[in-house]
Parts: C-alpha cells; sequence; structure tokens
C-alpha cells in the first residue's frame, strides 16, 4: 500500500518563542505592577453600579416586592429571568474547566481562569436574585434544613427547593476547584512580589505549596477528580433550573425538551460572554500569544453548534406543540410567535438563531470584531429567551379573561444593571490581584515540558 | 561548580537541573540508588515523573469515595428523616418517603460531599496548609514555581552522606548543587 497519509503537526497553543520564565513574567507582572488607568476608571463605574444595586436592594427589603413590575397573572418576571441567565452564563467556566479537561482540550488552559473566576462572580450575582426576591429576606434560612422554633423542614419535594440545593452545591464546588488551580499560582507570586505584604497574604494563600512531585501527584488527581464531579454537577444544576419551569403544568413550561434545551443555552451564553471578556483582556493586558485567534475560533465553533442546538430545540418546541395536539400548548406558542410578545420571541430568535450562522464561515470565526459583537448579541438574545419562557407562557395561559401584559418597572431594570456592576467589581479585582491565566497548566502545554522534547533535535 | 559547604545541622541537599527532560532522569538515578526521602519539584506536573519517581497510586480515590458515600448516606437520611419521621407533612398525596424526587438533593449532596473529600484530602495528603517548609532557607528555590527544576534529598535518608549524595547529584547532570540549612 502507497503511503497516503501525512504527518499535519497541531498547531502550537502558545504562540511566540516563549520561555517559561516568560510565561511566568507575562502573566504575574499584571498583578505586580500598578494598576493601569484605565482599570481605576473601570472599577469606579463598576462600584457606582454595586452601590446601585445595593440600594435598590435595601429599597425592596423596606418596601416589599411590589415595587417590581411583577403581579397578576405575571408572578414572575425579571429576578427569574436574570437568575436563569447569570446561572447560565456561569456554566461554560466549568464547561471548560471540568468537560475539555477531560477531554484533554489543551487549550482550555488559556482561558480556563478566568472562565472560572466568570462563573464564580456569575453564580454570586445570579444567587442575589432568589435570595431578595422572595419578599421577607429574614426568613431566607427557611430554604435550608435547619431546625427551627416551628419544627418544620422543607419540602424537597420542591423543583425549587432542589434549586437551592443544586446552585448552592454549584458555588461552593466552582469556588473549590477554582482555588485548587490557583494554589500553585499563588505560589508563584508568594515566590516574585517584591512587597512584603503581598508576600505574605499570597504566601498564605498557596498554602505553603512546593511544587514537590508527590504534591503534584495528588494535586493532578484531585483536579481530575473534581473535574469528573463538576461535569455531571455542571449538567444538573441547569437541568434542575429547568425543572423550576418543566415541573408546573403551564402551557410552554411543562415540556421535556426543557433540561438539554436549557444546558445548550446555557453554554451557548457562557462561550459568549467569556468570548466577550477574553477579547477585552487580551487586548488591554497583551495576552494574544496566550489567548491566540486559534483560541477565537475554536470557541466560535461551540457557539455555533449550541446556537443550533438552540435553534433546533424552539423548532421542536413549536413542532411538538401542534403535534402533541393540546390546545393551550399549540396557543402558547402561537402567541408566543404572534402574540403581544412576538418582538420578544423575533429579538431572540434572530441573536440566538440567525446571528452565529455567520460562524460557518471561517473568516467570520477568526474576526476579532464579528466575534466580539456577535458574543454581545448572543448574550442579548439569550436574555430574551428566558424573558419569553418565562412571561409569555404566565401572561397567556388557559383562561382569556385572566390574561394581562408584563412590564418591568425602573426598580426591575436598575437591579439588573446593578448585578453588573456587582461582576465586574469582583471580576476587576480578580484581575488585579490574581494570576489571570493558569501559569502553571499554561506551561505544560508548551513543547519544552515534555521530557522527550530534550531526547533529540527536534526535526 | 562549588562543592557544597559542610553544614551540621542540613536539612538536605538541593539540586538543581536546567529542564524537564534532565530531571526525570536524575530522579531514575536518585531512585535507583535508593533513596527514599526525596523529592523532585517543577513548576508544573512532569509527565512521566510519578513511573520515574517509584511513587504509588495517589489514595485519594479513596478518600473522596469515602466523602462520596457519607454524603449519600447522610443526604437519603436526612430527608427521610425529616419528611416522615421528625414532620410528616402530606404534599399533594405523594407518600412520605418520595425516594424519586428525593434524586436531586441527595445527587447534588453526594457531589459536594465529594468535592469537600477530593480539595481537602488533598490538602491533607499533601501536608497544607504548611506555611513553613525548609526549603524555603534557599532563595534559589523560589525559581520552583516559575522556571526551576530541582531535587531535594533530606538529611533523614539512611543513604544521605554530604559528599556521596552530592556526587550522585552532580553525575545526574545537577548544574547547581547547594545545602538547605535546617533553620
Amino acid at each position: 500500500m502507497s503511503q497516503s497519509t501525512t504527518y499535519v503537526p497541531e498547531p502550537a497553543l502558545v504562540k511566540g518563542n516563549h520561555t517559561f520564565g516568560s510565561i511566568t513574567a507575562l502573566i504575574a507582572d499584571i498583578s505586580e505592577k500598578p494598576a493601569p488607568t484605565w482599570w481605576y476608571i473601570a472599577f469606579g463605574a463598576a462600584n457606582l453600579l454595586l452601590g446601585l444595586l445595593l440600594v435598590l436592594i435595601g429599597y425592596l427589603v423596606y418596601e416589599g416586592t411590589g415595587i417590581w413590575g411583577i403581579t397578576n397573572p405575571v408572578g414572575w418576571g425579571w429576578a427569574i429571568i436574570n437568575f436563569v441567565w447569570w446561572v447560565g452564563i456561569g456554566h461554560a467556566g466549568t464547561l471548560i474547566s471540568a468537560i475539555l479537561f477531560l477531554f484533554r482540550q489543551g487549550w482550555r488552559t488559556a482561558i480556563n481562569r478566568f472562565a472560572e473566576a466568570m462563573t464564580i462572580f456569575a453564580v454570586i450575582c445570579a444567587l442575589v436574585f432568589p435570595g431578595i426576591h422572595i419578599g421577607r429576606i429574614w426568613v431566607a434560612y427557611w430554604m435550608f434544613p435547619i431546625p427551627n422554633s416551628m419544627q418544620m423542614w422543607p419540602n424537597f419535594n420542591s423543583p425549587l427547593l432542589w434549586d437551592v440545593f443544586a446552585v448552592s452545591t454549584y458555588f461552593t464546588v466552582s469556588l473549590l476547584f477554582w482555588f485548587v488551580g490557583l494554589v500553585p499560582d499563588f505560589a508563584t507570586l508568594r515566590d516574585r512580589v517584591k512587597s512584603k505584604l503581598a508576600a505574605k497574604i499570597y504566601g498564605v494563600l498557596a498554602l505553603g505549596w512546593t511544587g514537590g512531585n508527590r504534591q503534584w501527584q495528588n494535586y493532578e488527581k484531585s483536579y481530575m477528580i473534581l473535574a469528573g464531579l463538576a461535569t455531571p454537577l455542571v449538567l444538573s444544576v441547569h437541568t434542575i433550573v429547568s425543572f423550576d419551569f418543566a415541573v408546573s403544568i403551564i402551557p410552554g413550561w411543562h415540556t421535556t425538551i426543557f433540561p438539554p434545551y436549557f444546558v445548550a443555552g446555557a453554554i451557548f451564553s457562557g462561550f459568549a460572554m467569556v468570548m466577550t471578556l477574553m477579547l477585552i483582556a487580551r487586548k488591554l493586558y497583551g495576552l494574544k500569544d496566550i489567548m491566540t485567534d486559534d483560541h477565537v475560533e475554536k470557541m466560535n465553533l461551540i457557539i455555533l453548534v449550541t446556537g443550533n442546538m438552540v435553534g433546533f430545540a424552539y423548532i421542536m418546541e413549536f413542532f411538538i406543540a401542534w403535534y402533541s395536539g393540546v390546545t393551550y400548548e399549540k396557543a402558547a406558542f402561537i402567541n408566543r410567535a404572534m402574540g403581544p410578545y412576538a418582538w420578544a420571541y423575533w429579538t431572540m430568535f434572530l441573536c440566538n438563531v440567525i446571528s452565529p450562522q455567520f460562524f460557518w464561515s471561517k473568516k467570520m470565526r477568526r474576526n476579532i470584531k464579528v466575534s466580539f459583537i456577535l458574543s454581545i448579541v448572543v448574550n442579548i438574545g439569550m436574555w430574551f429567551e428566558r424573558f419569553v419562557i418565562t412571561v409569555t407562557s404566565l401572561a397567556q395561559d388557559f383562561l382569556p379573561s385572566s390574561w394581562g401584559y408584563y412590564s418591568p418597572t425602573w426598580v426591575d431594570i436598575g437591579t439588573y444593571i446593578g448585578t453588573f456592576g456587582l461582576f465586574f467589581t469582583f471580576f476587576l479585582l480578580f484581575l488585579r490581584f490574581m494570576p489571570m491565566v493558569a501559569i502553571a497548566e499554561i506551561k505544560m502545554v508548551m513543547p519544552q515540558a515534555d521530557p522527550h522534547h530534550y531526547d533529540e533535535k527536534h526535526g | 561548580m562549588k562543592a557544597p559547604k559542610p553544614v551540621n545541622t542540613a536539612f538536605g541537599l538541593l539540586a538543581e537541573f536546567r529542564h524537564p527532560g534532565d530531571l526525570i532522569k536524575a530522579a531514575k538515578a536518585v531512585r535507583k540508588a535508593g533513596y527514599t526521602k526525596w523529592d523532585t519539584y517543577s513548576p508544573f506536573p512532569v509527565h512521566g515523573m510519578d513511573d520515574a519517581m517509584g511513587l504509588k497510586p495517589s489514595k485519594l480515590g479513596w478518600i473522596v469515595l469515602g466523602h462520596g458515600m457519607v454524603g449519600l448516606t447522610g443526604a437519603l437520611s436526612l430527608l427521610i428523616w425529616t419528611s416522615s419521621i421528625a414532620y410528616p407533612i402530606n404534599i399533594s398525596g405523594k407518600p412520605f418517603a418520595n425516594i424519586p424526587s428525593y434524586i436531586p438533593v441527595v445527587f447534588e449532596l453526594t457531589v459536594l460531599l465529594s468535592a469537600f473529600g477530593a480539595v481537602f484530602g488533598m490538602f491533607f495528603l499533601n501536608n497544607m496548609p504548611k506555611h513553613h517548609n525548609k526549603l524555603f532557607n534557599s532563595e534559589r528555590f523560589k525559581k520552583v514555581t516559575d522556571d526551576g527544576f530541582f531535587i531535594a534529598i533530606e538529611a533523614e535518608d539512611d543513604l544521605y552522606h554530604e559528599t556521596k549524595t552530592a556526587q550522585l547529584l552532580q553525575e545526574a547532570g545537577a548544574v547547581h548543587i547547594e545545602p538547605i540549612s535546617a533553620e
């Protein structure tokens, strides 16, 4: 047989002529050098929005949920929409850090650290909403199985309670996973920083890491087990979020397609968010050697795939509504596409199904401006998806006499904008004080890290 | 190459190597010589080092399994006890111990406890947090988190001998050898 195959080497994950030392310097210097001016401006703006959020939460606690647009028949408004939206965004971080790790995708090392950070801050933003939407915040502890004077326990049959456990477990596990990844990098900063105080703080966080192989052995095992645990966890979290809807009997919600459809949507929006943040960060911090155009292309491919899964789910929902022969189900979907909220439905469809189609073209996938704009468009679309699901089904359910139209109040809008303040306050602090790329992991994917690299000259 | 200065209260010898390739060869040599109280140090895990050093597989999996079992049985007991013994409430005529609808919470708590096992078990096996380490007495050792590759052999090792151990490390390709003081 004649030789008809050729060896095509994989493109290098780290571009430029980097050594281990220059990689360390590239990333660690960001935390060591004084913050650039734009950082202070951005941090100030984020703080203002965070202040807005806190004021509006205070107002809500004082006044009650009547200050929001929710009323009969739409009792679930922006609070749940924003909750689902933020949790969904968080999922990409876990996907990148856990699932791509299990699939041995070396390119994840460039983006996993700040995708994980994004997860944690997004989940914090998400947790704000179920925390405050209960109205009487001072009894929030009723959600947890804590012995109390009423001798009452939570109802473990309720999907809303499953959600409490799912999201809080998700937050805790993501935080632990993130911290485990950070330990060797904290050690790097500990050994580098000039300031005594900073060295002390990083030293405490590094927990005495020495980089010994006996430590690395357990560390790698721990990392792999955490990735194995986080993978089913992340799928379960958005499945359970979708149960909040799917387990009810409202037309448009009571569908079995919800769990996979929600998970695909979460990954879709999360990757878009990672893309937005990555493109800004790599420009501002000059990290183009690490977060290369190849990374942008790979992420756009995932956005394309998940976008099509979401599009498939939209169409399949419609088909099943018709095929089921259930009058209410059919009416709910016709109302979605042609009723009073048609503007929201078609915004969603345009942003989530049509816009990612650009990424069939390699040129578009590698175009930074297009990627940036579409990543924002996708997240707008995903917000509208949750709006459409939540509001249209409630506004027009079984009895036309009890139909209504929902509009948010300024407090709803302000609270949502305020969560961006919360998110970016944390995110900017992270960019400033923590290694934003996993230093130890990125070295592992460099050719010099392979002991066999030194065996003979590579041709 | 400096010859190591004799230090009475030495913690051990620290040898630096040029790159992961040399480190793994040296690790094989040290292992062959029969040392037990030693370790290789690198900025990232070096592929194949566990075999070169002859390390047994990590015990962490068992710790995680134990934690996961506690999470599973603990969560099931909590749910069954609260809703069918402590305060049974009839919810839509469902059984008090409604196992199928307990799956999500039981799953989450199993994962949560397993994750605790994976993280804190790893810290436990790695002797962390331990903020002071004799190795940190060496200024050169700071490179270990940047681009330094080291082997440290502790003085506690039965085979340890100031000059013979240093000679072994040097023959294995060390570019710098220094004693680490125990203070």
